[in-house]
């Protein structure tokens, strides 16, 4: 559904009086297939937006080719456009539109007829928690209720590969998890194609069959979200000890296991399959005297595979 | 088939917009009344000087232009601000072409002269205009066309710039060439030579004068057919350099 060779976007712009060139996306080889619900990962600045905006013909690539939905970008772009849906990161409607008229005039714009377009947007706004706000100018709407009506715009022609830019952003989280149903509801009853950018780990574990990072406009991993986990090396294990003087001692049992960071009343390390370990591990720490105040362990998160990739936390980078 | 469809569905959607907004409606029906009521009486006994029989066929032709001309240069303020709200982007993902994004929010402004042009005919006329009705409708298809280019090239420069502040400096930069030299308010006969001879290179000055030959009746004369040249000539040019910007891989 997409391919890309080498897809690269270099920006002149000005800084203060001298032009330089910013490297937003540099060489992206992405293959998406049909059906399939791929998550673009990366901190503020990776490059996310423009690779998308080259993707849906609005930015012509500086260097390297896309076929997207079986056109190319830059020869067939009408019949790429034709096929696409695309939600922006920025809004899509005018404030003093109303909503549903903005709605109906973007599906006409497909070719879509009116009354097919009036439609599907009721039924988007019923599906989307608008109802009722047909009528209403998104100035007065709230942020949230905005976010949804461009994803509303985005979807009224029923496109077969859907792009949607940090969809989520600004929905509670109600919205967020009724959204995720509605993305993976398109692809399980309409065969259609997802790739939609995002900031959140737990979105894109939650929703997606593959995740592709991307940082400095280069793609740094691309894999399912199991497998990027896995490499990173075992499950957190965080032992609080109620007694900081009593800190080395169980560091020192832990390192047989492998690396050990302390902080504070804290022993953290990693360890494959922990559950089946840990029991063990606490027994020898009891007989050692040794008390716990608090235990966690936390499987890995992509934020952690983040961490691994680059050696920054995606929290701190964003 | 395909462009008149989508040029409709834009040009639509911005007049419906614009008819919501009762502001634009009244300023833009009273500007007129005003400029002949407060103007007119003016410029009433410096007629004779220009060789001019009636005042307002003579006047009402340059003010028919310069409304015109200077409501369709502000026409790419509105564009600014829809780009920022991301409704450019939103049109410019779908298959529509982008001559008919353009086309179609021409058609909205051409309908605003049009309908700016009959007020202002029509007080005319209350006030003692002479003009044939065929003078009258070439004159104001003349305008009509010009503004079509002022409205394009705006929307360009708009689309270009992306920035209120920057817009306004250049829109300031041609508009006040535009008003001094093309003889819209007072004819460039009553200045001396080298004046006219420099308002022969602005092209608004040609359709300017081709708008009041026809409102005086010399309908055959050259003044009309170097116009109407002018005004195609300024459409054509204005509606492609608006369109490429439209296509612009990077509005
Ligand atoms: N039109 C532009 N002109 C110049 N530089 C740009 C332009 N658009 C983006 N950039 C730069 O390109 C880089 C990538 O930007 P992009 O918008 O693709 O990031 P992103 O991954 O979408 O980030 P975010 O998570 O903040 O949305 C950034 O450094 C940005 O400053
Ligand atoms: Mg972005």
């Amino acid at each position: 559904m997409i391919t890309t060779r080498s897809l690269s976007q270099t920006f002149r712009t000005r800084r203060g009086r001298e032009m330089v060139d910013v490297e937003a996306v540099r060489g992206v080889d992405l293959h998406v297939a049909e059906g399939e619900i791929v998550s673009f990962l990366g901190p503020n600045g990776a490059g996310k937006t423009t690779t998308l905006r080259m993707l849906t013909t609005l930015l012509r690539p500086t260097a390297g080719t896309a076929t997207v939905a079986g056109h190319d970008v830059l020869t067939e772009a009408v019949a790429v456009r034709r096929s696409i849906g695309y939600v922006s990161q920025s809004g899509s409607t005018s404030s003093v539109a109303r909503a549903g008229e903005e709605v109906i005039d973007h599906g006409m714009l497909y070719g879509i007829s009116r009354a097919q377009a009036e439609q599907r947007g009721r039924e988007l706004f019923d599906q989307l928690a608008l109802d009722g706000l047909w009528d209403r100018q998104p100035k007065s709407m709230s942020g949230g209720q905005r976010r949804r009506l461009d994803i509303a715009m985005g979807l009224i022609h029923d496109p077969r590969l859907i792009f949607l830019d940090e969809p989520t952003t600004g929905l509670d989280p109600q919205a967020r998890v009724n959204l995720w149903q509605h993305i993976a509801d398109l692809r399980d009853r309409l065969g259609a194609t997802i790739f939609l950018t995002t900031h959140y780990l737990d979105e894109a574990d939650a929703l997606s069959d593959r995740v592709i990072v991307i940082d400095n406009g280069r793609i740094i991993a691309d894999d399912t979200p199991e497998r990027l986990k896995q490499q990173v090396s075992g499950d957190l294990v965080d032992l609080e000890l109620a007694d900081v003087v009593q800190v080395p001692l169980a560091a020192k049992h832990l390192e047989v296991h492998g690396q050990v960071d302390t902080d504070g009343r804290h022993v953290r390390t990693r360890l494959p399959h922990a559950g089946a370990v840990v029991p063990a591990l606490l027994r020898d720490l009891e007989a050692e005297g040794i008390t716990l105040s608090h235990l966690e362990i936390r499987r890995p998160t992509l934020d952690d595979v983040f961490l691994t990739l680059t050696g920054r936390s995606l929290r701190e980078a964003a | 088939m395909r462009f008149a469809r989508e040029s409709f569905i834009v040009f639509r959607r911005q007049l419906r917009m614009n008819l919501r907004n009762p502001a634009w409606v009244i300023i833009g029906l009273t500007q007129p009344v005003l400029y002949l009521l407060l103007f007119g009486p003016l410029l009433e006994p410096m007629t004779a000087q220009f060789g001019a029989q009636n005042a307002y066929t003579f006047f009402v032709p340059g003010l028919l232009v310069q409304l015109g001309v200077f409501g369709a240069f502000f026409a790419g303020f509105g564009l600014i601000a829809e780009w920022r709200e991301g409704v450019v982007e939103a049109e410019r993902v779908t298959p529509a072409g982008r001559t008919a994004l353009l086309v179609g929010r021409l058609g909205r402004d051409l309908l605003q002269i049009l309908a700016q042009a009959i007020v202002l005919c029509a007080l005319g006329y209350a006030l003692g205009m002479r003009a044939s009705v065929t003078g009258l409708v070439i004159g104001v298809l003349l305008t009509v066309l010009l503004g079509a280019a002022c409205s394009a090239a705006s929307y360009a420069v708009a689309l270009t710039t992306k920035s209120e502040d920057v817009m306004a400096p250049i829109l300031n930069s041609v508009l006040l060439p535009v008003l001094l030299l093309s003889g819209i308010l007072l004819p460039m006969t009553l200045g001396p030579v080298w004046l006219q001879t420099v308002s022969d290179y602005m092209p608004i000055k040609h359709v300017v004068d081709g708008v009041r030959s026809s409102f005086a009746g010399d309908l055959a004369s050259s003044s009309v057919a170097w116009g109407s040249a002018w005004a195609v000539v300024l459409t054509g040019l204005a509606v492609y350099w608006g369109t490429s910007t439209f296509r612009k891989e990077n509005a």
